[in-house]
């Protein structure tokens, strides 16, 4: 994971529920890129066709609550979202997105501070995001370090098979 | 009520702290807690890809892992079919025995329930939001995804951060006509969606104490709708007697201190409390339903179903209700119990005759209309009366779809009148 992301911001609002990122009717797709085509068609419609690697989602209080369908993370990775912001997150969604290995930061005000369109600068360390085009920036208490190692690992795909291999090795070498 | 000494714990955090194998566990403390059960319905077919991919062979504990498909059951498009193979070849891979296939089948919590396989004092995950509804066994059940529940079967362990608890201290008797779905629609309307992200919400008091199990499920099952980890109601005998045929491991009960902390406490009287709902487009947007019957709601459709009101006493209450009165015209009524148990005891008792004689559809036992994903989905511009737990824009449906939450017995009334009706005026 880079110390530094920068993305061009997208901007949603407050309560938008997972059925408005991926809608229950796509819910038995499970290859990533087919559902990236479906990505907020009800939140915000245009995003699946315009959206492009590296982008930020910057979202108001509560983003992605409702479900625990992890096709709403999974299609924001295949799409090659940056970072996901908001002012508060669903709990099951920061967790889901996470895991994926998406940067995943709640800064109180951060959805103010931006525009659609605008580009964020994300300084994960410094605990710090910065709109580029007006200056204004919010900052946040850096992620545990238990988030930024499963970030740092990749996932937690990769984390697990980090501790599997280990304790094979462990098993072999007794 | 908030003050503490520092060394009393809540019922969430001995239960974390046993999970976790410590002896005091303060919030915001990160736990690799030992899961006790852990349960997958479809959104477990997607876990068997990073199973893999971390290069897992063998599941932690067979005998704790439960598979309840629900959503499309019998499968309903071919991508369900799919899903239901993927987990069948799974479970016979990895030699899982607890496998609630068509025919078995029912909505996943309620096979968690009626099955006894969360009690007192266990720490239950599930790859569907609304696992909370088992919290109300005494038991830390909360929501996950399926890549972390790969890891869950991998590992038989998760992190989670020690929630602050909000109590919600319940007295006062229900009046006719109100349930334990006004209760939390009510609590709801006063918490929000967001009030009580990443917490643990204890609901305690004698009306609390009063509640049957399936009343207590209800209530726990919509924390979810207030962002919450888990819901939880206390041990007692009713828990145990409810428990003690079914239970599929020992019981294992931890009660909150009495010198507890609380992140905040809510105090509700029930006395006077009239029948609640929620409108569109939010569980939390609630208000008293006579308010709302003032303004002549039609309903296109009705739904009496989902994991949080779909249990027998529900359906009972319902078709008490139906009895001598039609559908009416215009109006599609779908009713679905929420596991094959509770079909038959409907077939059994002449619930489904009631339903289908007034006009009623009555389907097979699964998530049915509430998802907007198998049957009974909305065009736009309809309206829906419905007993389940969500009404953000496009939940089951068309985003123009406007629904609106309610006690069973008010969904009924609903379907008799073709508009919202305050369920006292037909008792």
């Amino acid at each position: 994971m880079k110390d530094v992301i920068e993305g061009r911001v997208w901007v949603l609002g407050t309560d938008v529920d997972t059925d408005q990122i991926i809608s229950g009717k796509y819910l038995t797709i499970i290859d990533p890129n087919e559902l990236k085509k479906h990505v907020f068609e009800i939140a915000l419609p245009e995003f699946a066709a315009e959206a492009r690697a590296g982008d930020i989602i910057v979202a108001e209080e509560n983003f992605a609550c409702g479900s625990s369908r992890e096709h709403a993370p999974q299609a924001m990775r295949a799409i090659g979202v940056g970072a996901v912001l908001a002012d508060s997150f669903a709990r099951i969604f920061y967790r889901n997105a996470i895991n994926l290995g998406i940067p995943t930061v709640e800064a109180k005000g951060v959805r103010r501070i931006f525009e659609k369109g605008d580009t964020a600068r994300i300084e994960m360390s410094a605990g710090r995001i910065t709109n580029l085009r007006t200056g204004a920036f919010v900052t946040f208490p850096p992620l545990p370090h238990h988030l930024l190692d499963l970030l740092e690992a990749g996932g937690l795909v990769e984390k697990v098979r980090a501790e599997l291999e280990a304790r094979k090795a462990a098993a072999g070498a007794a | 009520m908030t003050a503490s000494n520092g060394h009393g714990m809540n019922m969430a955090e001995k239960i974390l702290a046993r999970a976790g194998g410590l002896d005091h566990v303060v919030p915001g403390q990160i736990v690799e807690g030992n899961v006790d059960l852990a349960m997958m319905h479809e959104q477990g077919a997607q876990t068997v890809l990073p199973f893999h991919q971390m290069g897992a062979e063998t599941v932690w504990d067979p005998d704790r892992v439960v598979i309840a498909i629900d959503h499309w059951v019998p499968a309903s498009t071919e991508g369900a079919a799919v899903l239901h193979r993927i987990l069948r070849k799974f479970a016979a891979e990895t030699h899982l025995p607890h496998f609630y296939d068509v025919g078995n089948h029912g909505i996943c919590h309620q096979i968690l329930a009626e099955n006894g396989w969360v009690v007192p004092g266990d720490l239950a995950v599930g790859t569907d939001s609304h696992t909370n509804m088992l919290g109300a066994m005494g038991a830390v059940a909360a929501g996950i995804g399926p890549t972390e529940m790969a890891a869950v079967l991998a590992l038989g362990r998760l992190w989670l951060k020690v929630p602050p608890t909000i109590q919600v201290r319940v007295r006062g008797t229900f009046g006719p006509g109100v349930f334990a779905k006004d209760l939390i629609l009510r609590i709801l309307g006063e918490v929000k969606t967001t009030g009580a992200t990443y917490k643990a919400v204890e609901f305690t008091g004698p009306t609390i104490a009063a509640l049957s199990m399936p009343e207590r499920f209800t209530i726990c099952n919509m924390t979810t709708e207030m962002g919450a980890k888990t819901g939880m109601v206390a041990p007692d005998e009713t828990t145990f007697d409810y428990l003690r045929p079914i239970a599929k491991h020992s019981m294992h009960p931890l009660l909150s201190d009495a010198d507890a902390t609380y992140e905040r406490v809510i105090d509700i009287d029930v006395t006077d409390m009239p029948p609640m709902v929620a409108c569109p487009y939010s569980p939390d947007n609630v208000r008293p339903l006579p308010d709302v019957v003032r303004e002549h709601v039609r309903v296109d459709q009705v739904f009496l179903g989902s994991c949080t009101n779909a249990r027998i006493e529900d359906l009972r209450e319902g078709a008490a209700m139906m009895k001598g009165h039609k559908v009416a015209p215009g109006v599609r009524f779908i009713v679905s119990p929420a596991s094959t148990k509770i079909y038959q005891q409907c077939l059994a008792e002449g619930i489904i005759e009631t339903f289908t004689e007034a006009g009623a559809v009555f389907t097979n036992s699964s998530c049915s209309a509430c998802f907007g994903g198998n049957m009974g989905i909305l065009a736009p511009e309809e309206v829906c009366a419905s007993s389940s737990n969500r009404n953000f824009p496009g939940r089951m449906g068309a985003k123009e779809a406007r629904i609106y939450l309610l006690s069973p017995a008010a969904t009924v009334a609903a379907a008799i009148r073709g508009e919202l009706t305050d369920p006292r005026d037909l008792m």
